[in-house]
């Protein structure tokens, strides 16, 4: 692959956007905020930072990927699109009858490890595929998305002291911290007010960034390569729904796409800036 | 009869195994001690994980190793591993993945533990999982037998239910288990008792006293409960016309609901289902407690005697 700087992952990260928005829009459906937050971090995992080859999906040695918030498919199956896991003509069957792509994340898209959906599972999975390479002695490290209304499902806590008691520092968590979840505000709905200290006092190493600055992001995930015995957990600042101004910030779109032809073309508009 | 633990067979069974099976590694919730992973954990140490008092952890890690390759047995007690459900659901049976849940005292023969610790819903629940196999082992060589065509040629995802109470043996040696096939230990033209776990022991003795009374039992361990002996039902009901189930479970969801579904579609006869009658269980001692749901030897005996006379399928009816 070709190394990419900071220039192209940004443009990369838009292009992912779009694909976003053009998938809900299609199919009338589907969580466009939580992958619009998660762009960015998806960008410099599969442009940059993870040991993948889209022609060797199931190379032992290969770095895992979990997208625990399964809901968050769009930005996964975009970025798996944009790698080349498989043809972008998939993208405009999402959460349509007979098509590749599931509404949320299947196990049986190329380049997806694990089905997701049901939130708190992801994490926990990473531990089991983290715990399996430490017995085979590969390097391969686990990466973990989980979603800051995620944290609130106890499997996440529970997960949180496997990963210490096992000491896993090939595993590295990231929260896309967007601080809304379905109903609202995380912390209306349930606060939890200083996550990095919590995360920390289980034993984990935790690094705190912006996680819409691939600089930040890269950084993170290069300081997380040099934990000797703790797992990490990156907390990075998020804004739900990033890229699309009447989307930032907004619960609604969660869950929902465009409304209309106009928004639609509004968002697309938005995140063409500049190209 | 002499009887033996069916965990501790599970225990000693998969510590051998592990000699050979370098890919298997078992997990446990805080109950090695009972569920008897602790044999195979003191042995290969570094391929057993204790993830404590955390059943969700448990089933979610034990996916990921599985996705990683890996042959898995996760162990709990039944009714702990209920309250992971979903995580079995979506991270275990959507992914189609190699986990084996082996879980111990299941059912009534908890005894003292009482009500809180004896889960009667489990095999309804479990079967109701797409592409989960439900086995309830009635003895420890059958025990045995399950555990090995799990790590040398089965795949999972598998349910396993074993109990705390040492059973009566049935079996020796030579027994081998196969997923869908049941065993008839007794052949009879009357009328067949059906059964699962520790109440294959029980008709058994319940024939012996009905075929002094001129009733002629056939008795099937349905052990494989999913997927079922369709064939051996069947011809069940076509040659002997009556069948009852018993089961140290709920009369719902469990092995005597599975019984009727396949006679309703293939061949209607007399069936009676004996079991827990929806609900909860109780503190006591496992062997009175039987007598106490009306599930003990008396009771199949009585309910055989009332479903062979039967005169039509259609008399309850009015």
């Amino acid at each position: 692959m070709e190394a990419y700087d900071v220039v192209d992952l940004k443009r990369i990260s838009n292009v992912i956007r779009r694909k976003v928005i053009e998938m809900v829009y299609s199919a009338k459906s589907g969580h466009p905020g939580g992958s619009l937050s998660a762009a960015d971090i998806l960008t410099v995992l599969y442009f940059k930072e993870m040991n993948i080859d889209p022609l060797h999906p199931d190379d032992p040695d290969r770095d895992r990927f979990i997208m625990s918030k399964g809901h968050a498919s769009p930005g996964l199956y975009a970025t798996l699109s944009v790698r080349g896991f498989f043809p972008e003509s998939f993208l405009s069957g999402f959460r349509k009858l007979n098509s590749k792509l599931e509404g949320h994340v299947h196990r049986g898209v190329p380049g997806v490890e694990v089905s997701t959906g049901s939130l708190g599972q992801g994490l926990g999975v990473g531990v089991g595929m983290a715990l399996a390479g430490k017995l085979d002695q590969r390097s391969y490290r686990v990466f973990v998305l989980v979603g800051d209304g995620e944290i609130e499902e106890g499997n996440i806590w529970e997960s949180i002291m496997a990963a210490n008691k096992y000491h896993l520092n090939n595993l590295i968590a990231i929260l896309d911290r967007n601080r809304i979840q379905l109903d609202g505000f995380t912390r209306d709905i349930m606060p939890l007010n200083n996550i990095p200290d919590m995360i920390a006092s289980f034993g984990w190493n935790v690094i705190e960034i912006d996680g819409h600055d691939h600089n930040q992001i890269i950084s993170a995930i290069e300081e997380a390569k040099e934990s000797l015995e703790k797992p990490t957990f990156v907390v990075a600042n998020t804004v739900k729904g990033k890229g699309v101004s009447y989307m930032e910030n907004n619960p609604k779109y969660h869950g929902s796409p465009p409304a209309s032809e106009e928004e639609y073309r509004l968002a697309i508009s938005e995140l063409s800036g500049g190209e | 009869m002499i009887s033996e633990s069916l965990r501790e067979t599970y225990g000693e069974e998969l510590a051998i195994l592990g000699e050979g099976h370098k890919n298997l590694v078992v997990l446990d919730a805080d109950l090695s001690s009972s569920t008897k992973t602790s044999i195979f954990g003191k042995k290969f140490p570094d391929r057993f994980f204790n993830m404590g008092i955390s059943e969700q952890s448990m089933v979610t890690a034990a996916a990921g190793l599985a996705l990683s390759g890996k042959k898995v047995f996760a162990s709990t007690f039944a009714v702990f591993l209920m309250r992971t459900y979903e995580q079995m659901r979506q991270s275990v049976c959507y992914n189609n993945l190699d986990v084996n849940f082996v879980v111990t005292h299941a059912g009534i023969t908890v005894g003292e533990d009482g009500a809180t610790h004896q889960i009667v819903e489990d095999v309804g629940i479990m079967s109701g999982l797409p592409n989960m196999k439900v086995i309830v082992p009635a003895d420890s060589y059958e025990a045995r037998s399950v555990i090995d065509y799990l790590v040398e040629s089965g795949t999972g995802p598998n349910y396993v239910r074993l109990s705390r109470e040492k059973f009566p043996l049935l079996y020796d040696d030579n027994y081998s288990f196969h997923p869908g096939v049941s065993s008839t230990l007794r052949d009879g033209s009357d009328i067949t008792i059906i059964g699962m776990g520790v109440m294959v022991s029980f008709a058994l003795k319940a024939a012996e006293i009905l075929k002094q009374k001129g009733i002629g039992v056939r008795v099937i361990n349905m052990s494989s409960i999913k997927p079922i002996d369709k064939k051996a039902i069947i011809k069940a009901a076509n040659e002997t016309g009556r069948i009852v189930t018993v089961e140290e479970h709920s009369i719902y969801n469990g092995l005597g609901s599975r019984v009727a579904e396949v006679i309703s579609e293939n061949h209607p006869v007399h069936l009676k289902r004996l079991g827990m009658m929806d609900t909860f269980g109780k503190s006591g001692k496992s062997w009175e407690l039987f007598d106490y749901f009306h599930m003990g030897v008396d009771d199949i005996v009585k309910v055989s005697e009332e479903c062979f006379r039967k005169e039509t399928y259609y008399e309850n009816i009015s």
